[in-house]
């Protein structure tokens, strides 16, 4: 029997069956109406509460996940404005201990400058002698009447040519002297520029370390901020740590090339070392060994960094007293030194295998003997690939940089990354929960909707209940007050 | 102490999935190559082309690789109808040096070869087939210079069929006969058959006549 037969009520009449089914389910459904839109509520009420809760636990996770963010790059930010604090005040000191420990013997070239320039000054302001005591005498006798004298008037010549000659003699004394000060003056202003030179010298200095306190306050500022945690400094670093990852993996990419170029300059020479047929787990041993070359390059030139305390990335190194330190640099340096010799040798094998494989394929095209052809310039070609060998080692080195700064703000944008993420997801739940709950609405609605019939008699039986009552009550009522007017007028 | 634990059982994990990926069997990544070369009749003087797909191979093979030149005369199931055979040596020079004498001796072959009356194929293909299954590279190709027309001498048994699993078979210059040229079904039965043979073997087949595209030989 098919499912057809089965729900064919009357057989040969489709029509009728599914009126008839239509009658039979709408009764159903009106019967099990009530609990049906109970378990439709409650259904749509548990997953839109299950979904808020899980909204909520996201939300507090991704909260909890903002908060150590913020944490993450507060210290980060910490500990970079106390590095460059230190920094600065390192450079103040050696500002003060280089220029001004010098500043005593300044201060006595200063003060044996002003004491000359002062002697100078002093002899240079000394007056000519005065003209001799008799001169006054003299000019009272001058000034005696002649009164047609002779001798008087030869006395009185005589005077007046000794006067004469007195003046010109001082005279000439004043210009000497006059002319002496002058040379005094005139030997005064190397002294002058000297001071004028030391104390701009001084300025300087003292300007710069003006400066410098200017950047400590400023660095400062942005400790306390970050200290005190507000929302600006988490902001600034939190930009500033984009800034640097995108920077940061910029600049490793280009390291990544530049590797790169590096691993093809000493793979196949590797295989006369290491053999060209042998494989490690699926890999050319000789690309191997070429890639372990390089990671042993890049390790030591982090370590040189490192110890250099240029970079931050293992505080072993950097904890280490300067002693062992120094030494680690020699070390690091001399390793990376033989390695990129290692290299240069490699690519001049390099070339020389180039050379033969094309020699080789060339005789093997034209199968005739090698005409051993040789290019007069190919030692450029030799000569740059042993540059490269031996100086991408150490161009590697400066690698360490970048990858600090994209270690230190990978943290940070993964972290806002997985907030992000968080905060969708709880999003996203929160509209499924509220979507949930509107189609538990939306279904009772429906349900309603396939039992319009049976409501419609309902809601007609009922207002005509409704009417009844209305009107038994107006009876009553009407009843009521006549039987009162009755018992009134009684 | 319970964390320490962990860390070793962890550590033991990891070191387990290592050894046992290293454990397994490892396949070699080398490549062999046999070249059967017909020296039978007119054939012989199609030497010259037969000389310029070998350098082709020389040049396209890498150190660790083997190589095998023989010969397809009357009776080929024969070490000496090996020309050269050769495993380059795993550095680069020297088997650059090596492909140098491989070269040479070819040269000196195809100076003072001489033709042979009868066409052992099957011979041929069952000593390629031995050779490199001692030396067991990662890909096995049995090359055939010939015109593919089989001609043995009385007595000689060649009704074996060819284990060639994991075998690559390339026929080389498959000239056409001027009785192919009357009928060219007899030319394309005898491909056919052949085809049949290599894949009832278990190996592949390719037939390149154009050798100016010779990169599709390896």
């Amino acid at each position: 029997m098919s499912f057809t037969e089965v729900i064919m009520i009357v057989p040969g009449f489709p029509t009728i069956s599914i009126l008839l089914w239509f009658v039979i389910l709408s009764v159903v459904l009106y019967l099990a109406r009530i609990p049906a839109h109970r378990a439709l509520f409650t259904a749509s009420n548990i997953l839109h509460h299950g979904l808020r809760m899980a909204a909520n636990s996201v939300r507090m996770a991704e909260k909890n996940v903002v908060e150590r963010n913020k944490e993450v790059l507060l210290s980060a930010g910490r500990e970079a404005t106390e590095r460059m604090i230190e920094r600065e005040f390192e450079r103040i000191g050696d500002a003060v201990h280089t220029d001004l420990a010098a500043y005593p013997a300044l201060q006595r070239e200063v003060s044996e400058g002003i004491t000359r320039i002062e002697e100078d000054y002093k002899e240079s302001s000394e007056v000519p002698p005065s003209p001799p005591g008799w001169a006054k005498a003299v000019e009272t006798v001058a000034k005696i009447p002649s009164s047609g004298d002779s001798m008087v008037a030869n006395i009185l010549g005589e005077i007046n040519k000794s006067l004469n000659k007195a003046q010109s003699k001082v005279l000439s004394e004043y210009r000497q002297s006059c002319k002496q000060r002058h040379k005094l003056l005139g030997g005064m202003l190397p002294h002058w520029r000297k001071l004028l030179h030391v104390m701009s010298n001084m300025d300087k200095n003292i300007s710069g370390l003006l400066d410098r306190s200017k950047a400590i306050d400023r660095h400062m500022d942005e400790h306390e901020q970050i200290i005190k945690g507000t929302d600006r400094a988490a902001q600034m670093l939190a930009s500033s740590s984009m800034t640097q990852f995108f920077i940061a993996t910029f600049v490793l990419a280009i390291a990544i090339g530049g590797s790169t170029i590096n691993f093809h300059l000493i793979a196949r020479p590797m295989q006369e070392m290491v053999g060209g047929s042998s494989y490690l787990l699926g890999f050319k041993t000789a690309n191997v060994a070429a890639m372990v070359i390089i990671f042993v390059e890049m390790a030591m030139g982090l370590f040189l960094m490192e110890s250099l305390r240029i970079t931050r990335l293992f505080p072993v190194i950097s904890a280490l007293d300067d002693k062992k330190r120094i030494y680690m640099v020699w070390i690091t340096f001399a390793m990376l030194f033989a390695l990129a010799s290692i290299e240069a040798s490699l690519a001049y094998m390099r070339d020389i295998l180039s050379q033969d494989d094309a020699a080789l394929i060339a005789s093997l095209v034209s199968q005739k003997g090698e005409a051993g052809v040789v290019l007069g310039n190919r030692w450029i070609t030799t000569a740059a690939q042993m540059g490269m060998g031996f100086i991408l080692p150490f161009a590697l080195t400066f690698v360490a940089i970048p990858l600090e700064s994209f270690v230190h703000s990978l943290r940070t944008v993964l972290g806002i990354l997985v907030a992000g993420l968080l905060k969708i997801t709880s999003f996203i739940l929160r509209l499924i929960g509220n979507l949930f709950k509107h189609t538990g609405t939306a279904l009772v609605q429906v349900y309603d909707l396939l039992i319009f019939a049976p409501l419609w008699i309902e809601k007609t039986a009922r207002t005509r209940e409704k009417k009844h009552r209305k009107n038994d009550v107006f009876q009553t009522g009407s009843h009521g007050t006549e039987a009162s007017l009755v018992g009134g007028e009684s | 102490m319970k964390h320490q634990y962990q860390h070793v059982a962890w550590a033991g994990m990891i070191l387990l999935a290592l050894l046992s990926g290293c454990s397994s069997k490892p396949v070699p990544h080398t490549r062999g190559v046999y070249m059967l070369m017909d020296t039978s009749g007119t054939y012989a003087n199609e030497l010259e082309k037969a000389q310029r797909i070998i350098n082709y191979t020389l040049g396209k093979l890498n150190p660790g690789d083997s190589f095998a030149v023989a010969r397809v005369d009357t009776g080929s199931f024969s070490e000496k109808d090996i020309i050269e055979k050769m495993t380059f040596d795993d550095r680069p020079s020297m088997a650059n040096q090596q492909k140098r004498q491989f070269r040479e001796k070819i040269d000196d072959f195809v100076k003072h070869v001489k033709s042979s009356s009868y066409t052992d194929i099957t011979g041929g293909i069952l000593q390629g087939i031995e050779f490199l299954n001692e030396k067991n590279p990662g890909k096995k190709t049995i090359l055939i210079f010939s015109d593919l027309k089989e001609e043995l001498k009385k007595g000689y048994k060649r009704d074996i069929p060819l284990q060639l699993n994991g075998f690559e078979v390339v026929a080389l210059n498959v000239t056409k006969l001027r009785t192919d040229n009357i009928n060219p079904r007899e030319y394309m039965d005898r491909v056919e058959q052949w085809r049949k043979r290599v894949k009832a073997g278990g190996g592949d087949w390719r037939v390149i006549n154009d050798l100016e595209r010779m990169e599709g030989i390896l």
